[in-house]
């Protein structure tokens, strides 16, 4: 369980988050949503303790995480596994390196059973024969797979995902997007996606959050989202979602989003 | 009759852009100092990563061997030539082995070996931490449980620290032997003449200024390029690593000129060592 409570994040004059109240149960998958620069970002760094925030408390698994000092906020952080928005993988290291990395450095495991987790992992993110090659000469989508492989590495109970199909074509955010749904369902661990990919959102998420101004806007399952009335949010959602997701074949909705059946 | 608020606005506009570059400095000042006692307090705490430490030794030492060593070597040529011609109207020229080797051993050599080092190194610990931080690397090294400080900055800082004086041994022992090469060729001086006298006035007290002063040129060059690639902003971006390369190689050159200038001061006028 992961609980968000009253949390002010500035940065110079800029309000970035401003008394941000979120719950997050166990097992669930949130989809953190907003326009770009709303502080989704921010939010993920505050909840793995990256940024130190303003005022407010974060408690994960009934620990306040805010407060702690290096070492024990280091224990907590082996809980999470984090997919940056770049992946962030370690140029200087191979791939297998880069996932085998935090068993190198917190576990004594001898090198051969580490190789069989990196495979193992591998496995789990539909790649295999990649262990030796290095970031720089993976697509944009491998290095995604890569980079949620290395999150998976510690067998983490929370995944935060930043941005995870920004930047990749279609096909490979579908394939992403039906990777993470899938690890979802069986890992059973809590995920956090920030995104504004409509389709992604309501392709993984069994909870929506909207943030806007640093507050949230609109919490709820998917079904709840899509009949909130806040305006801003039926903008976001409306030029974003599947038409599946929206009944596109109403033609008043059709003419104010201006999709054809296609949902383009 | 509107210049004088024009003025008092200008006057009150610098002070603020004064204030402004003041506290900006501090506030770097500060930072710096805060990661340097990181680092130390790091160093001595487990787990002690050798293989990381060795790599940076590698990196640094043995990479830079050759450019510091053709430094060294053409910096004693020209103390030699340049000794020579100037000892030589006072009929004194036999001291230029002399001037060659306490100049060299107490100045030039661990100055030079810094100066090269700093632009090589210094720079090269920059922009590959700043990539780091702006490719959110570093994040991501935070989020693994993994202290960035004892993982990135440690084994560069010890790097440093150990290597530099290394270097400085040979760069002084190529700059000796440069200076020994231009006056012998170009003079024609007596080379067993000049061995003497490198051998008489080269003591133990002058390799430990020399030693004193690589290891603390090794630490600033460390402590700058570190914090200057650290100090970037996830959002800075190409332009930021350029920026803060750039600003880590000028840092590191004045900071070594200070150190130097202060070492001299303590070494020399305090301490009293010769």
């Amino acid at each position: 369980m992961i609980s968000v409570r009253d949390v002010r994040k500035t940065f110079g004059d800029n309000t970035v988050l401003n008394g941000l109240d979120l719950e997050i149960p166990r097992g669930e998958t949130l989809i953190i949503m907003g326009r770009s620069g709303c502080g989704k970002s921010v939010l993920l760094k505050v909840i793995a303790g990256l940024l130190a925030v303003d005022t407010g408390e974060v408690w994960i698994d009934g620990t306040e995480i805010t407060t702690l000092k290096k070492k024990p906020l280091n224990q907590i952080r082996r809980k999470i596994g984090m997919l940056f928005q770049s992946a962030a993988l370690f140029d200087s290291m191979s791939v297998a390196e880069n996932i085998a990395f935090m068993l190198d450095q917190h576990t004594d495991l001898s090198e051969q059973d580490m190789r069989k987790i990196v495979e193992e992992k591998l496995k789990l993110v539909d790649l295999d024969g990649v262990q030796d090659l290095r970031p720089a000469q993976l697509s944009g989508g491998m290095r995604k797979r890569v980079g949620l492989a290395r999150a998976l590495a510690f067998n983490p109970e929370i995944i935060l995902y930043d941005e995870p199909t920004t930047g990749l074509d279609p096909v490979t955010c579908t394939e992403i997007n039906e990777l993470i749904r899938d690890l979802n369902q069986q890992l059973k661990v809590t995920s956090i996606v920030v995104t504004h990919d409509m389709h992604s959102a309501f392709s993984v998420g069994t909870l929506m959050v909207m943030l806007h101004e640093g507050k949230q806007i609109a919490y709820g399952t998917p079904e709840e989202i899509i009949n909130e009335d806040h305006p801003i949010l039926q903008q976001f959602v409306l030029f974003g979602a599947p038409n599946q997701i929206l009944n596109i074949d109403d033609p008043t909705l059709k003419e104010f989003t201006g999709r054809n059946d296609n949902g383009f | 009759m509107n210049n004088p608020p024009t003025e008092t606005a200008s006057s009150g506009e610098f002070s603020n852009i004064l204030k402004n570059r003041l506290h900006y400095m501090l506030s770097e000042i500060g930072d710096a100092v805060s990661l340097l006692g990181e680092t130390i307090y790091q160093i001595f705490r487990r787990p002690f990563q050798l293989n990381l430490l060795i790599k940076q030794l590698l990196l640094i030492g043995f990479n830079s061997l050759s450019v510091v060593l053709v430094s060294g070597f053409f910096t004693g040529m020209v103390l030699g030539v340049q000794g020579y011609v100037q000892l030589k109207p006072y009929a004194v020229e036999g001291s230029v082995a002399q001037f060659v080797s306490v100049s060299v051993v107490k100045e030039l050599g661990p100055m030079i070996t810094a100066f090269v080092l700093s632009g090589r190194i210094g720079a090269s610990i920059t922009a590959e931490l700043s990539t780091m931080k702006v490719t959110e690397q570093i994040d991501a090294l935070e989020v693994m449980g993994t202290n960035p400080v004892k993982y990135l900055v440690v084994p560069r800082f010890l790097a440093c620290s150990i290597m530099l004086p290394t270097l400085t041994i040979f760069s002084t022992f190529a700059g000796i032997f440069g200076g020994f090469v231009a006056v012998v060729s170009l003079f024609g001086f007596n080379g067993y003449f000049y061995v003497l006298e490198v051998q008489k006035h080269l003591f133990v007290g002058s390799v430990l200024i020399s030693l004193i002063k690589a290891t603390s040129f090794g630490m600033a060059i460390a402590a700058v390029g570190c914090y200057k690639g650290f100090s970037i902003s996830t959002a800075g971006g190409a332009e930021g690593v350029g920026i803060a390369t750039t600003g880590s190689a000028v840092v590191s050159l004045i900071t070594i000129l200070v150190l130097d200038f202060v070492l001299n001061h303590i070494l020399f006028n305090i301490l009293g060592m010769i």
